[in-house]
């Protein structure tokens, strides 16, 4: 299926990620959005309030963003692409309703732009700390998918498999932007609708008697049926069985949550992606995402005029991890070096796919501004010449 | 004696989920039965009608209609009405929950979903304690009534919810106790004929935890209670609606009027600012012009 035009604006245009962003949602079909005001992230939904009325579409401004992390579900179920947009403070409010996305089922994107933390922080300078949040932030175990655009461009790209994802896979869908990229205004191409894919929800082609709301298809993701169709749908945040139907004990727990981690898990393959840089007889690969990414491509082209054999991996889906690459890569480079703007997030999930092969090295950064390309070319010269 | 007739609230009801998981006496099954009656004496296409709710003892009642149900998170089920709502104004949908999750944890949620004038039935159950947790103090918890958590008595003051909803705007405000079973089921298809933010508060027994720590007997001393000490006063100020400890109970309709739903004033506005270049956005059934029939119903 091909976008509706009535949200694409084709052309070239000089956008922030911000806006890109939102250009990208509306280009892929959301008409329903629910925000709270946050720097650096505003202009989103500024955007939004301002494009929605011309193409059907509901923006609402809630009073809070717990409220405005559930009312996209609301809006989910009644069968609209919903999304909601934050930042550090706000991120920490919506995490119970990404679990309840998670046990529900309910496509719909969360973008956060990141700022430094925790806490108040830094509103209005750019972070990448709230990577582990993202995977973990919710109680209970579930999985999420998240992407991490290093442009805008991207912002625009990945807001559209960001919604494509959470179709198809029905999960909540992260889009971890930074205020970096959020603000950064470079040329984004917006292509004509008739190139843009759109994935459709995956609705039940059943009859009401004869559906269960919670029976998974052979990728373990259920069909949906939305409001005010006559199945009756009964959706609850409690562990339930197929019907949907609350059940509170040990075996109604583990065959939901296998299932919802597994329809994520075993599907990894399909889900990552990444992208390689000079890989080829690297003796050290930058592991990186987002902003980050393109200051550690200056970085490793510091420590290539040293001499340094460096080839680059940049993280465009986040979560899932691409566990497998970095294994591979792993028993064959001498060392990974992991610059992000936080304490040390990411890098443990390097440092547990190499499985101890080989040497990873974390550059960290407290947020505020991007590193310092050179401080990323030392560590990397560093970690060569440690093995040479 | 083989009577095959059906109760005719059974089809609103998920069957296949009973026995629920109320106790003996409580006043939340009362005013699902009071709710179902009012489904068969409207005329609202229950095809279209989704229940929304919070967690608690009467957060269980989604799960207990057979409609589109949706069990939310503690204290967000407006919210998640308002998403479901907006995004498809075709839907009736009801907020069914209790004080706890309506007016303490999601009491900004409510303020402001009044205020906006969402185009919701808020159906709250009033038992002054939270009973899913094991009997604490709620916010409409009267002093010196013991709780849990309140051991040697309440001493905050309670909220007046009727005065809330009426001063953040909704539209529709009536209160009456699981004693008043008709004019309940009526006040409810009342309600559903009106469009706006329409708020039933409903007073019901918890003999389990309120009613057994306060030594106020069973379910069946509730009813004594309420029959005695209610009084209808349809119109009254809503400040004057206080509820203290077994004190006298004002019920009746409190407030009836109307003003822009805000899928109205969203409309009104970006019309007058946009012009021909905005298509006005659907409302959905509750705003078309009331029939003859329908008003003769409501009477």
């Amino acid at each position: 299926m091909h976008a509706d035009p009535s949200g694409v604006l084709t052309g070239k245009h000089y956008l922030d990620g911000n806006h890109a962003a939102c250009e990208g949602a509306l280009a892929v079909g959301c008409r329903f959005a629910a925000g709270y005001p946050i720097t650096p992230s505003t202009e989103i939904v500024e955007r939004i309030a301002a494009r929605f009325p011309l193409m059907g579409g509901t923006f609402i401004q809630m009073e809070d963003e717990i409220a405005a992390s559930i009312a996209i579900q609301g809006a989910a179920w009644a069968g609209k692409k919903a999304m909601t947009v934050t930042s550090g403070p706000g991120f920490s409010l919506m995490m119970e309703h990404i679990g309840l996305a998670a046990i529900t089922e309910t496509p719909c994107v969360f973008f956060n732009v990141q700022r430094g933390g925790p806490s108040t922080g830094l509103p209005t300078l750019p972070g990448q700390a709230d990577m582990m949040q993202a995977r973990w932030g919710s109680h209970g175990d579930y999985e999420i998918i998240a992407l991490s655009p290093q442009s805008p461009q991207e912002c625009f790209n990945l807001a559209i498999d960001a919604f494509n994802l959470a179709e198809q896979w029905r999960v909540p869908v992260l889009v971890m932007m930074d205020e970096c990229v959020g603000h950064m205004t470079e040329r984004v191409i917006i292509p004509k609708a008739e190139t843009i894919e759109v994935t459709e929800r995956r609705w039940t082609k059943k009859k009401p008697s004869d559906y269960k709301p919670f029976e998974p298809g052979p990728d373990l993701v259920p069909d949906m049926a939305k409001a005010g169709d006559g199945y009756h749908l009964f959706v609850t945040g409690l562990t339930h069985d197929e019907r949907g139907y609350p059940v509170m004990n040990w075996q109604a727990q583990e065959k939901l949550v296998h299932r919802l981690v597994n329809k994520i898990r075993l599907a990894t393959d399909k889900i990552v992606r990444f992208e390689e840089e000079d890989i080829e007889g690297a003796d050290v690969v930058v592991v990186s995402y987002g902003i980050t990414a393109r200051v550690a491509r200056r970085g490793a082209e510091l420590a290539r005029q040293k001499g340094v054999k460096v080839g680059r991996l940049r993280l465009v889906v986040v979560w899932p991890f691409p566990e497998k690459r970095i294994l591979e890569l792993a028993s064959k480079v001498q060392a990974f070096v992991v610059p992000e703007m936080n304490y040390g997030q990411m890098v443990l999930e390097v440092e547990r796919a190499a499985k101890g092969k080989t040497n990873v090295v974390c550059v960290p950064h407290g947020g505020g501004e991007v590193h310092d390309p050179q401080v990323i070319a030392d560590a990397i010269i560093r970690a060569a010449k440690r093995l040479s | 004696m083989d009577d095959k007739r059906e109760n005719p609230v059974n089809p609103y009801l998920r069957l296949d989920r009973m026995p629920s998981i109320w106790c003996p006496g409580c006043g939340i099954g009362t005013s699902v039965n009071c709710f179902a009656r009012a489904i068969t004496q409207s005329k609202i296409d229950v095809k279209k009608l989704a229940i929304v709710s919070g967690i608690g003892c009467t957060g269980r009642v989604s799960g207990y209609l057979n409609f589109d149900s949706f069990h939310t998170t503690h204290g967000r089920p407006i919210a998640f009405a308002t998403g479901l709502k907006l995004a498809n104004p075709e839907l009736h949908v009801v907020v069914y929950s209790g004080e706890g999750d309506l007016i303490a944890i999601g009491g900004n949620h409510f303020i402001h979903a009044a205020r906006r004038n969402i185009d919701i039935l808020v159906v709250c159950v009033n038992n002054f304690v939270y009973g899913m947790t094991g009997g604490q103090v709620s916010p409409t918890s009267p002093e010196p009534a013991t709780f849990t958590t309140a051991p040697y008595g309440q001493f905050e003051e309670p909220f007046n919810l009727a005065y809330l909803a009426d001063s953040c705007g909704a539209v529709y405000i009536a209160r009456w106790t699981t004693f008043h079973v008709r004019q309940l089921a009526k006040s409810m298809r009342d309600a559903f004929g009106k469009k706006g933010f329409r708020f039933i508060e409903i007073i019901a027994p918890c003999p389990t935890l309120y009613q057994r720590r306060n030594r106020l007997g069973d379910g069946l001393d509730a009813m004594r209670y309420y029959k005695e000490k209610s009084v209808v006063k349809n119109g009254a100020e809503t400040k004057s609606l206080r509820i203290d400890f077994q004190s006298e109970i004002t019920v009746g309709t409190f407030v009836d009027r109307e003003r822009p739903t805000f899928l109205e004033a969203m409309n009104n506005r970006f019309q007058k600012a946009l012009g021909d270049k905005y298509t006005p956005y659907p409302l959905g059934p509750s705003h078309q012009p009331k029939s003859q029939p329908q008003a003769q119903a409501s009477a």
